[in-house]
């Protein structure tokens, strides 16, 4: 600590003005706030402040998508040795390290690009590192199918920070959820590794392996939508034994992950509980009409019981993780209601609907991410209606 | 009696170093102060140079737009510094007071029995007219108005302050002839605030005042929050605000004739060795209060209460408005890993740290920040503690782009920088808030005037 501490105060002058590096004074700042909370006391207002800040915050997003991480290494490897019918030979350590080799990468790519990207928007702009990347790096392997190219999410990454965020202004001021901004890029310009049924199921084969025969890697989604066999039973999805991005598959890592930001009241219970209301209307408004569905897959989609909408495909990792995140959410506690209401009725509406784009849930979050302003606009007219009523009744007495 | 109104937000900031109710005697302070940056929106005009001499209740300063508001000197005694900061600007009037204070007469009445402006005339004479404060803007109020309402707060919920009872305790004559005084003043009512969860002192059981309860955390306490409960400020609207203890004092005025400025002021923080309740004058030295009574060093000395006060050095003065000296912790000392120790014997309404574990324990706090300014990002931590029908994160945007006509239909008339502390004190993006709001209230005062 008291090493740190002599390292940073002895390289410091290099990095103040008129310093050597003086222009990387952003980076220097960066790592010295990450290695120590600086002492700054208040110099207005309040005398003492809570002890929480970004960096806590961060963190503790961070903490909460760790069980669907590591259950995502070891369903990556599980899945591979299931399409090489090697499942029963290899053991649970074989399959996590087989995932973790491949996500590892992912992360690291993640994390590197994305704040090399945010350090040199913070040199050229002068202002001090902010924490947000922080989580946006580790969403954005989490939403990615494992087969994904290193330099496709090196891109993305590239794509979510400057688009998304930075032409904004930075952490705070953009309109969409960066790692959705990476998801959607990469699903519109690498189609062919964002959808289908060869891309969630690693099926390379060593030598002496083969794929065993009848193996279909389409994700549940992909099935329903296609009106193909669904080979997964609910409990399947509902612990996560089933195809699809790394983090999105297992509800119950991502229930772990919803406990701890719920509990600690880092995001918001308004949203996640008004998501999933949302999306039960829509699943079971969807059985009432399914006799009366165009066409027999539809049908079938249609017909499905309302609830297991919440343990398919990417809902339940959205709904917990991205339609909570505060920047690109409504801000005011009613607009929370309605927005995520109807982030969890558009993600099943679009998820039914539109074959094209079985997940429905990033569509649904990025339109209501743009949406969310007007929410909150309505919602604090309302208030300000209510104010100027106030003032004509006592004009009127 | 009267119903309870429940204020649901807000939070009690459990510290340690509460005043015992007892008074101890310090020796009495020779030099005394008035400071202007205790009064917001009033450009400063001297009536006084160095080496004059007052008596108390002699005007040290005027407001130059509204000059009929005088400042009185609390003491007698020689003008014996004006110190002044940049651009000339007067940061402190000192007065060496005499040994025995010499008082002004303004003549004692029964405030029945005087009409509405000889009330005022009596007040403003005194020097005493900035006791009594006014929503919107949270200035000193405009004498040339008559308020809709006048609220007087009879308790004080912010952390650590001075109980209600023990120091309106041996005064009741005074703080019901106050009230007398103040309810000449407006055509409506004079409201008290009480706290709900005791049995209301016979002091403040005053015919005629309309009395409410409150329980509740702070900022129940508070006036804005309390109007807001019952008759919100409305545009065009004035209502005044007195202190418990200011009512006291224009009480006495009517009483005694004179400026009698003393106060009941609790010394209190975790760095005090014996925190007790003393005696003083508005604008006292401290020095005399501290000496000796201080446990350990770099300490923060605040006049005030840790949500609201200023900072003062150990050798400051009381501000105009303070009953509470609070002796706290410095701080600013780089935590390792802030940001991920467990942050025991800290404060914060958020359970991402662990002292949700440990809620009834009282804490000694430091002036630490704990962490770097931010633009805004966590949403819905202000509403948790801030118990206005008002939206304060949208409020605060409105007036950091200026945005005149958003503030007025956002509340700003409603609010004062208390009521807000709050907001800034749980806020993880460190937003000067309460700075801010003054801002916002200081640019609609220049625009559309008192």
């Amino acid at each position: 600590m008291k090493l740190f501490k002599n390292i940073l105060d002895s390289v410091k002058p290099h990095f103040e003005e008129g310093g050597k590096f003086e222009k990387l004074h952003p980076v220097y700042d960066g790592f010295a706030t990450f290695l120590f909370t600086p002492g700054h006391t208040s110099h207005s207002g309040a005398h003492v402040r809570d002890a929480i800040d970004l960096k806590r915050t961060m963190i503790t997003v961070v903490m909460a998508m760790v069980p669907a991480l590591l259950f995502g290494m070891w369903n990556a490897g599980n899945l591979h040795y299931t399409a090489l019918g090697l499942a029963e030979t290899m053991t649970f350590g074989d399959k996590f390290l087989w995932g973790a080799m491949r996500i590892v990468p992912m992360l690291i790519v993640s994390y590197g690009v994305g704040l090399g990207v945010e350090f040199i928007f913070c040199i050229i702009k002068k202002h001090s590192i902010q924490e947000g990347y922080l989580v946006s790096g580790m969403l954005i392997p989490l939403i990615m199918p494992i087969d994904i190219p290193l330099w496709m999410v090196a891109v993305s990454v590239i794509f979510a920070v400057v688009i998304g965020k930075e032409v904004f202004g930075g952490t705070g001021m953009n309109i969409l959820n960066p790692a959705l901004t990476a998801r959607a890029f990469a699903f519109f310009a690498y189609p062919t590794y964002m959808s289908g049924d060869k891309v969630w199921i690693n099926t390379s084969a060593d030598a002496g392996q083969s794929v065993v025969d009848g193996f279909s890697g389409a994700t549940v989604l992909g099935s329903y939508a296609t009106g193909g066999d669904v080979q997964y039973s609910v409990w399947d999805m509902f612990m996560g034994f089933i195809p699809g991005s790394i983090g999105e598959t297992s509800t119950v890592a991502i229930l772990i992950g919803a406990a701890i930001l719920l509990y600690t009241g880092i995001a918001s219970w308004r949203i996640m509980l008004s998501g999933v209301i949302g999306a039960l209307a829509m699943g079971y408004l969807f059985n009432a009409f399914a006799p009366h569905a165009i066409s027999p897959e539809q049908q079938s989609f249609m017909s499905l019981p309302g609830w297991q909408h919440l343990i398919m495909g990417g809902f339940a990792f959205g709904i917990v993780f991205m339609a909570t995140d505060p920047v690109s959410a409504a801000q005011t506690n009613r607009g929370k209601w309605i927005y995520g209401f109807l982030v969890g009725f558009f993600a099943i509406m679009i998820r039914v609907f539109n074959p094209a784009y079985p997940e429905g849930i990033m569509m649904a979050i990025l339109f209501m991410n743009v949406m969310a302003p007007l929410i909150d606009h309505y919602v604090i007219q309302a208030n300000i209606n209510k104010r100027k009523k106030r003032l004509a009744t006592v004009k009127a007495a | 009696m009267s119903e309870v109104i429940k204020i649901k937000k807000g939070v009690d900031i459990k510290l340690q170093g509460e005043a015992e109710k007892i008074f101890a005697t310090a020796d009495t302070p020779s030099t005394y102060a008035l400071k202007p940056s205790d009064f917001p929106g009033i450009r400063m005009k001297l009536k006084v140079k160095e080496g004059d001499e007052v008596l108390a209740g002699d005007p040290i300063f005027f407001d130059k737009g509204r000059p009929a508001i005088t400042f009185g000197s609390p003491v007698s005694g020689e003008i014996a510094e004006v110190v002044r900061g940049e651009k000339r600007r007067i940061l402190e009037v000192r007065v060496l007071a005499d040994k025995e204070i010499r008082y002004r007469d303004f003549g004692s009445a029964d405030p029945a029995s005087l009409k509405r402006d000889e009330v005022k005339g009596k007040i403003l004479d005194a020097g005493m007219w900035p006791l009594v404060k006014q929503r919107p803007y949270n200035i000193v109020a405009n004498p040339d108005r008559v308020p809709r309402d006048i609220w007087v707060s009879c308790f004080d919920s912010a952390p650590l302050a001075p109980d209600a009872d023990f120091v309106v305790h041996g005064q009741e004559a005074e703080f019901k002839t106050g009230i007398k005084a103040l309810m000449q003043l407006t055509d409506g009512k004079v409201h008290l605030g009480l706290d709900g969860r005791t049995n209301p002192s016979e002091a403040f059981k005053v015919e005629e005042a309309v009395m409410h309860r409150f329980t509740g955390p702070h900022p129940a306490g508070n006036p804005g929050v309390q109007m807001h409960a019952v008759a919100p400020v409305n545009k065009g609207e004035t209502v005044w605000t007195v202190g418990l203890q200011d009512v006291i004092m224009i009480g006495r005025l009517f009483m005694s004739g004179q400026f009698q400025a003393q106060r009941s002021v609790a010394l209190a923080g975790a760095q005090v060795s014996k925190p007790r309740y003393y005696k003083a004058l508005i604008g006292a030295n401290v020095k005399s209060i501290l000496e000796g009574n201080v446990a350990a060093e770099n300490n923060r000395y605040i006049s005030g209460n840790i949500l609201t006060g200023t900072q003062i050095p150990s050798e400051g003065y009381l501000s105009y408005y303070d009953n509470q000296i609070t002796v706290m912790p410095e701080g600013g000392e780089d935590q390792f890993f802030g940001w991920m120790a467990p942050n025991f014997n800290k404060f914060s309404i958020s359970r991402a740290l662990f002292n949700w574990m440990m809620p009834n324990k009282r804490l000694n706090l430091d002036a630490n920040l704990n962490g770097e300014e931010r633009a805004f990002v966590v949403t819905g931590e202000y509403e948790k503690v801030f118990p206005f029908d008002i939206y304060p994160v949208q409020l605060l945007k409105s007036i950091m782009v200026k945005d005149i006509e958003a503030m007025e239909n956002l509340g700003i008339y409603e609010v004062a920088e208390e009521d807000m502390a709050l907001c800034e004190v749980v806020c993880t993006s460190k937003i000067p808030v309460q700075e801010t709001l003054r801002e916002g209230l200081d640019i609609m005062l220049d625009e559309l005037g008192d």
